[in-house]
């Protein structure tokens, strides 16, 4: 057990915006709401996945809806507790600590909010390991885990539980839900065990999170290179060295989706590498070959300060590198290609771990 | 012969010019910015207009692009106290108003927040209905606490109504106190547009002496002008204008630069370097404009959402300090307006930027044997990094490898030379001194609509053919010439779940002053 301070949430808040990996919304607005819950309830407290008694309920939280509207009809911060509350009472057994399901983008900061608010406390681990744009798409869904009885909440007070026959159904009833709702819900989403949360969840990655936030923001103090620090804590790759050419965006289904090129520049002089994002980097290409794929983590880092930068804030001009990250072994398998896999988002490419795609290429130099 | 004159402040010389109906520069002069901006601005008048060509009766037009605004907030100095008011519960309470301002800003402009029950969502349906009885109780609260309100409504961008009738509730109950409304300040994005308006009515006296100052000082010179203030986008406000939009005003500055920059060298897509006393704004000029950040601006370390003119600014000007200390280092310090008695070349202990073109012989200003027995190799080794340093933003700004052309402007950009990499050709027009001073005179004025029309009944297209033509209309109205008008700035936010296919149109249309 440890405790997370208002340096430890700035850290996790920037960190997260790499694990976003061009998408999963601003971490900004959920920051605050954690900064502001921490200053009125106190500190959180983060357990280790260890620490959890194997019959104790873990329900994850998360924010579903527009990010456009999270930051423009800001949430009260109740909505999260009402949604536990009632969940809680429908299962009859208290809620012993919370999780993200994702530990990229706003939804790695709603859980710590939550958890100063409820004084419970979280545990180091997460569904994702980055950000992705639906429901199931986590690794409890790939460990059989229902998303349902969850419920949503919205600012005004009103609660929705759903049950449903499997998790995909409950993406598009949500989903739905949530427009009605008007457009940004709170969750209260796959309660679990102990044990389940410990053979289904991604171990240590707010942490991780919090060790990434920590390197880009001390590297300026320390005079050391952040981008080797952060391929260094996150076992990456450098795929890439530009400048940012061309952005061409659409909205197509809900999702913002489009290319972005970029020239490179360095070592990369000559080459064009082309981004594809669905709210989220998917695709890292030259013209050559591919470097990286779902569910692989495809970020893009400031060249200098190494922030990461998301597919909004992707501007002409920007010098930029591209780093690959590979993905939890959980996403490895037949289960979780099959979910978040390139084929799923409509690319007609097989995925191959971001490691041997390297080492084919290049002779596996770091 | 009718005349204008334009003053543009910047952070170390204060400039003014006087420009003919032809906008033909027939007068100009700068004097070092004076700590209160005011005095520095009477000086550069008085001194402009004492080179005696015009007949000050015929000046019809003053121009002021002014910091007056941008000091006020750095400095928390003479702001309102201002009375915070969000329309949102039972949301937005998660994050407070005034969350991330530094403590003394916040004590500067009073602390006085409330949450009302109120705001849309984004479909344009309520939240909740506006609670009027409370905003009522809020009126007398901060009676004589407050001299200025700030109103705040969730998705005012797309519905607007709860913030106007909040402000009729507050002049009911308050009289004639001023009222910044979010809607007409900023987009979507709460807290940032809610900062920006907070921002704003903490400005609003500033604004009011600045430009009472401005017409007594005018007056005084017997100049009977239509005063106009610069804003951000490069167009005009009149005076009265202004004084309710003062936040408008904050990123005049480096706009006036690349609008002169634009006009002096008859180019409407460049990269402008603008080098100061202190610094080197690079910018980009497309069609004539220049090109809007896409990121969160912060003034005074407070997050806005503003549009503002997308540049890099670094520390390379005509007063940059270098030191040869372990390798040779350029700033990022300056000896600012005092360069006429620090440099080297003015008799003074500090080695500049200045002193080194004129030591290479590149430049010539004050004396040069003062620097006759510097080390050479220690000059070219300056003078490269500076060269080096103006290339590398150079590169960065542009968006592609084509080389451009690249307009020189202000009064260190002696320091550079004339071939920078990346450029494809490098341009110093005449006046490039005073281009700041000229951006601000020749600017244009504009007009601007913001409605919500019905799709289903006249199509996307009609509706924007109809907010162009109102825009028009608008920017006709505020004095511009009808053959001059563009339209600049075109927006729509569709309101979807709204019967009749109901959309957002914002459009501006700006052209130049009939003379």
């Amino acid at each position: 057990m440890r405790i997370l301070d208002i340096q430890a949430i700035e850290d996790i808040a920037l960190g997260a915006a790499l694990l976003g990996t061009g998408g999963g919304g601003d971490p900004y607005v959920g920051k605050l709401m954690a900064i502001q819950a921490v200053e009125e309830f106190g500190p959180i407290q983060l357990l280790e996945p260890h620490e959890v008694p194997d019959e104790a309920l873990i329900v994850p939280t998360a924010m579903m809806g527009a990010p456009t509207v999270l930051v423009e009809k800001v949430p009260n911060g109740e909505e999260a507790i009402h949604a536990f509350n009632s969940l809680a009472k429908t299962l009859g057994t208290k809620v012993f600590a919370t999780i993200p399901i994702e530990a990229g983008g706003v939804n790695s900061m709603i859980p710590l909010a939550l958890a100063a608010r409820m004084g419970i406390p979280v545990v180091d681990t997460d569904g994702m390991g980055r950000a992705f744009p639906e429901l199931q798409m986590v690794t409890f869904h790939l460990n059989d885990i229902s998303a349902t009885p969850m419920v949503l909440c919205d600012e005004k007070g009103n609660s929705i539980m759903l049950d449903t026959v499997d998790n995909v159904w409950t993406e598009r009833l949500a989903r739905n839900a949530t427009v009605v709702m008007g457009g940004s819900v709170m969750l209260a989403i796959y309660p679990m065990s102990g044990s389940q949360m410990k053979l289904s969840g991604i171990h240590g990655i707010i942490t991780l999170t919090e060790q990434i936030g920590r390197a880009i923001r001390e590297a300026k103090i320390n005079r050391v290179d952040p981008i080797k620090t952060v391929l260094r804590i996150t076992g990456g790759y450098e795929l890439f060295r530009g400048k940012v050419m061309d952005v061409a965006r659409r909205t197509e289904g809900g999702f913002a989706r489009g290319e972005s090129k970029l020239e490179g520049t360095d070592g990369y002089k000559s080459q064009t590498l082309t981004l594809h994002f669905q709210n989220e980097h998917l695709i890292a290409r030259t013209e050559k070959e591919v470097l990286a794929t779902t569910p692989d983590l495809i970020a893009v880092l400031d060249a200098e300060t190494a922030r990461p930068v998301t597919t909004e804030g992707l501007r002409y001009g920007a010098r930029a590198v591209v780093i690959g990250i590979p993905c939890h072994p959980h996403w490895r398998t037949e289960k979780g290609i099959a979910t978040v896999g390139p084929r799923y988002f409509g690319y007609d490419i097989d995925y191959i771990p971001l490691e041997n795609r390297i080492s084919n290429s290049r002779g596996g130099h770091q | 012969m009718s005349y204008r004159i334009g003053i543009d402040v910047g952070g170390t010389n204060t400039d003014a010019v006087i420009l003919d109906e032809n906008l033909t520069p027939v007068a100009k002069t700068k004097t070092p910015t004076t700590a209160d901006v005011s005095t520095g601005i009477y000086q550069a008048m008085s001194m402009v207009l004492q080179q005696g060509v015009v007949d000050r009766s015929k000046i019809k037009y003053a121009m002021l692009g002014t910091t007056h605004c941008t000091n006020a907030v750095v400095e928390r100095k003479r702001l309102n106290k201002v009375a915070v008011i969000r329309l949102g519960l039972p949301a937005t309470g998660a994050i407070k108003p005034l969350t991330g301002w530094a403590s003394d800003l916040r004590q500067a402009i009073g602390n006085q927040q409330f949450l009302v029950r109120g705001g849309h969502e984004f479909d344009g349906r309520e939240i909740s209905p506006l609670d009027g009885k409370r905003l009522r109780e809020i009126a007398q609260e901060i009676k004589g606490k407050a001299n200025s309100i700030a109103i705040t409504s969730v998705f005012s961008p797309v519905t607007n109504n709860h913030e106007l009738r909040a402000a009729e509730i507050m002049k009911e109950e308050l009289g004639d106190i001023p009222v910044s409304l979010s809607h007409e300040i900023g987009s979507i994005g709460l807290l940032e547009r809610e900062n920006a308006t907070v921002l704003n009515a903490s400005l609003v006296d500033v604004a009011r002496t600045t430009a009472d100052g401005f017409v007594s000082a005018l007056q005084r010179e017997g100049i009977d002008a239509r005063v106009y203030f610069g804003q951000n986008d490069g167009t005009l406000m009149a005076v009265e204008y202004a004084t309710r939009y003062p936040i408008l005003t904050i990123a005049c500055g480096p706009t006036n630069s690349i609008r002169g920059a634009s006009y002096l060298a008859k180019h409407k897509n460049a990269l402008v370097v603008d080098v100061g006393g202190t610094t080197t704004d690079v910018g980009v000029l497309v069609n004539g404009f220049p090109r809007e950040s896409s990121i969160a601006v912060e003034i005074g370390g407070v997050r806005t959402n503003f549009r503002m003119p997308d540049l890099i600014s670094i520390g390379l000007g005509g007063g940059t300090i270098v030191r040869n200390d372990q390798g040779i280092t350029i700033g990022p310090d300056s000896v600012g307006y005092r360069i006429t008695e620090e440099a080297l070349i003015f008799g003074g202990q500090a080695l500049t930027t200045s002193d080194v073109v004129t030591a290479l012989g590149l430049a010539s200003m004050g004396d040069a044997a003062k620097v006759k027995d510097l080390p050479k190799d220690t000059l070219n080794e300056a003078y490269r990094k500076m060269v080096a340093m103006t290339e590398d933003v150079i590169d960065r700004m542009k968006t592609s490898s084509d080389p451009i052309p690249v307009i020189l402007v202000g009064g260190g950009s002696i320091i550079l030379p004339d071939q920078l990499a990346g450029a494809s050709e490098v341009i110093r027009p005449d006046h490039y001194d005073v281009a700041n001073a000229i951006g601000s005179a020749i600017a244009q004025v504009s007009g601007q609509v913001e409605r919500v029309f019905s799709i289903d009944e006249m199509g996307r297209e009609g509706a924007l053919q109809r907010a162009k033509q109102m825009a028009v209309e608008e920017a006709i109205k505020a004095g511009a010439d009808p053959d001059s008008i563009d339209i600049v700035e075109i927006e729509d936010v569709p309101l979807a779940y709204l019967p009749g296919n109901a959309t957002k149109i914002r459009v501006k249309a700006a052209g130049n002053l009939v003379v």
